[in-house]
């Protein structure tokens, strides 16, 4: 009886052992299958991502440190105004002093690699979510579960995938920055005016016609901000991927740390935070820009 | 006249199956009895109207009352559930895309009550949306914008961002966008609600000019009674997706088919609505020029009055003799002719009471309802005007 009655105890308070399912191994044994199977697919992915990944870079590293300067300020000067220009490009031309220049260019061509491919999937989605509530129902719980999981479980996969290097990195940073866009991209369609829309059909305008004229115009200030967003969080992996080799001022960072050298790692982290700055300015004065000629 | 448009037996749900509230429907249950237990909205409930070409046909009623539903089902913005909708003759209903977009393209605007306009694009390209949808060429299309645009007052406001621009103009470059496909009709929901009651006046005389000179055929959705009869050859009065009646205004105000009608025109300003001719009535004594003024005083004094209009053998209309003249000229012994007293006010019979009330309240002799010809279509007292202003009912039945 006794006996009988601890055992009661244990099953309320620790979870039963006897319900017991691992999901993981499951997957573990899709992600194999996938290799197994569809290593041609992964492998011309890895091209292609690396044709245009290394391109970028070399544009860039050819790119004189000046010309750069001068279109941060330019464009500082635009969306902004002429004391932020200044103060921008300012801060650009400090990576350079610190000796980060080559590194910060690496980096920025994983951030743009990553945010090139998180647009051209993420507002096709946005678009599909916002026309149909059941592709809303679906891809809402993915997104979630894209934004919240940690990034070193789909960083492994991503290196089984891809190998190491810059292209898996781009793999992890496309699923960590993909949902603002997508999410954004469908609010702003959805909260185009219902009678815009109408307008747009009673004219006899065909669905992609209302599309292209009336709903995506209508929100693209809201896409704006959402591609703001979808580049500070692939700028924010820079120093995860870098755990599985890449270069750039992530490495950096991660070095530095692992030596113990504070002002090695201070300096590269800095550099990101000016990258940020920089980059999340000058996209948000684009998409006020944007909002206020509505 | 022929019918434009023919709505037969339209009925539209939302949020679920047609056929599962069929039933319930024809047994004849209510709205909210319908919703509560099924979940379905009934939208519309089998209406059925037409509209004449170059007519102006005002839907109205109370928000709720299915009106709005009613015209997209006209555009097919709304798919109705069951019915047909025939537009010169063919059932849009039954369309392909194609046929629809053409029929969107051509045949029918749409002005929206918060206007609806493209924020992003300029009053003039707003204008072009239609033209451009329909491919046709650049040049062309902004030519045809401009017109447009100057036809409704625009001029000069082109390049103009629609937040630029009052409520006012805002609906003038709505009206000019449906304008500009040139459509045989347009549909209006509440166009003018969202606007100052100054600007609303002014919207209201324009669009009727508008009307006047172009002879679209108009279907104009309002909650608003005194719009409805400014506006309506004829008007229909919807309540819970049915429409309780159609009417011209005047026959609506003179004989409301139920309660329901008779509150909602309650407050109508019938002023602007009545005219001469609801208000007059058959004169009770009538002398003709031939007759002495024995005849004329024997009439005064059967019919209880003190002055009687005297008119021609074919009616039309020649003067007014009083009691106290055609004793004179009975003693006298002359002729009606010599004493025949013109100071009296004559009306034609589409003036409003608006009009009469000044003349009704100044002069001491009936106001006499005359037609082109001066015939004599009958009188109007001061009592008849302002009693008409008190109950609606008009005093014809006297």
């Amino acid at each position: 009886m006794l006996h009988n009655c601890s055992n009661h105890l244990n099953i309320m308070q620790a979870f039963p052992e006897l319900i017991s399912f691992k999901l993981g191994v499951y997957v573990e044994k899709f992600v194999e299958w996938l290799l197994a199977n569809f290593m041609g697919f992964f492998d011309a992915l890895n091209r292609v991502i690396r044709w245009f990944l290394l391109n970028t870079e070399a544009f860039l590293q050819w790119l004189p440190w000046w010309v750069l300067v001068l279109v941060v300020f330019l464009l500082g000067w635009r969306y902004k105004k002429l004391s932020a220009g200044i103060l921008y490009a300012f801060f650009l031309s400090l990576i350079g002093v610190f000796g980060l220049w080559e590194l910060t260019m690496t980096t920025l061509a994983i951030v743009l690699t990553s945010v090139i491919i998180s647009l051209l999937v993420g507002i096709p989605v946005g678009i599909l979510m916002s026309y149909q509530a059941k592709v809303e129902v679906v891809i809402k719980p993915i997104l979630d579960g894209m934004q919240t999981m940690p990034s070193f479980v789909y960083l492994i996969p991503a290196m089984m995938f891809f190998g190491l290097g810059m292209v898996p990195a781009v793999f992890a940073t496309v699923i960590y920055s993909l949902p603002p866009v997508i999410r954004l991209t469908n609010l702003g369609i959805q909260n185009v005016s219902k009678e815009m829309v109408e307008a747009a059909y009673s004219f006899g305008s065909s669905t992609w016609q209302t599309l292209l004229k009336v709903q995506l115009p209508q929100a693209l200030p809201t896409i704006m901000t959402g591609i703001n967003q979808t580049t500070m969080m692939a700028l924010s992996m820079v120093v995860i991927s870098s755990m599985i080799g890449v270069q750039g001022l992530g490495y950096e960072v991660l070095s530095g740390i692992s030596r113990i050298e504070i002002a090695r790692a201070f300096d590269a982290g800095l550099s990101i935070v000016i990258l940020a700055i920089i980059i999340d300015r000058i996209s948000q004065g684009i998409a006020d820009k944007y909002r206020i000629s509505e | 006249m022929t019918a434009k448009i023919k709505v037969e037996n339209l009925t539209k749900v939302f949020n679920g199956n047609y056929k599962t509230v069929l039933k319930r429907l024809q047994k004849g249950e209510s709205k909210e009895q319908i919703l509560k237990e099924t979940g379905i909205t009934v939208g519309l409930n089998n209406v059925s109207f037409e509209v004449q070409e170059g007519e102006i046909f005002v839907i109205m009623g109370l928000s709720g009352s299915g009106k709005s539903t009613l015209l997209r089902c006209l555009n097919l913005l709304n798919v109705p559930s069951a019915g047909s909708i025939f537009v010169d003759g063919s059932n849009i209903v039954k369309y392909t895309k194609k046929e629809l977009k053409e029929f969107r393209q051509t045949k029918v605007g749409m002005v929206f009550q918060h206007f609806g306009l493209f924020t992003h694009r300029t009053v003039l390209k707003n204008v072009e949306y239609g033209l451009e949808i329909r491919g046709v060429p650049k040049e062309e299309r902004t030519e045809i914008a401009k017109k447009t645009l100057a036809a409704v007052g625009l001029e000069g406001w082109e390049e103009h961002f629609p937040s630029q621009l009052s409520g006012g103009m805002c609906q003038r470059v709505g009206l000019a966008r449906a304008l500009a496909n040139d459509p045989d009709i347009l549909l209006m929901d509440e166009p003018f609600s969202a606007l100052d009651p100054l600007i609303r006046r002014e919207m209201q005389l324009e669009l009727l000019d508008i009307h006047a000179r172009l002879k679209k055929t108009i279907v104009f959705i309002t909650h608003d009674v005194n719009e409805a009869f400014k506006l309506g050859d004829r008007v229909a009065v919807m309540k819970d997706g049915v429409i309780e009646q159609i009417g011209t205004p005047e026959e609506i105000l003179a004989n409301p088919a139920n309660d329901y009608i008779a509150e909602f025109v309650q407050d109508v300003d019938k002023t602007k609505v009545l005219q001469a001719k609801n208000i007059m009535f058959k004169p009770g004594a009538l002398v003709s020029i031939k007759d002495g003024p024995k005849v004329a005083i024997r009439e005064m004094r059967d019919a209880g009055i003190s002055s009687v209009f005297v008119v021609d053998n074919e009616r039309r209309l020649q003067g007014l003799v009083t009691i106290d003249d055609a004793l004179k000229a009975l003693q006298e012994r002359r002729e009606l002719q010599d004493i025949l007293i013109k100071d009296y006010y004559t009306t034609g019979p589409e003036t409003s009471i608006e009009e009469l009330l000044p003349l009704a309240s100044t002069t001491k002799y009936p106001l006499a309802v005359v037609d082109d010809n001066n015939k004599l279509l009958g009188i109007i007292v001061r009592v008849s005007v302002l009693s008409a202003l008190i109950n609606g009912q008009t005093e014809k039945e006297e």
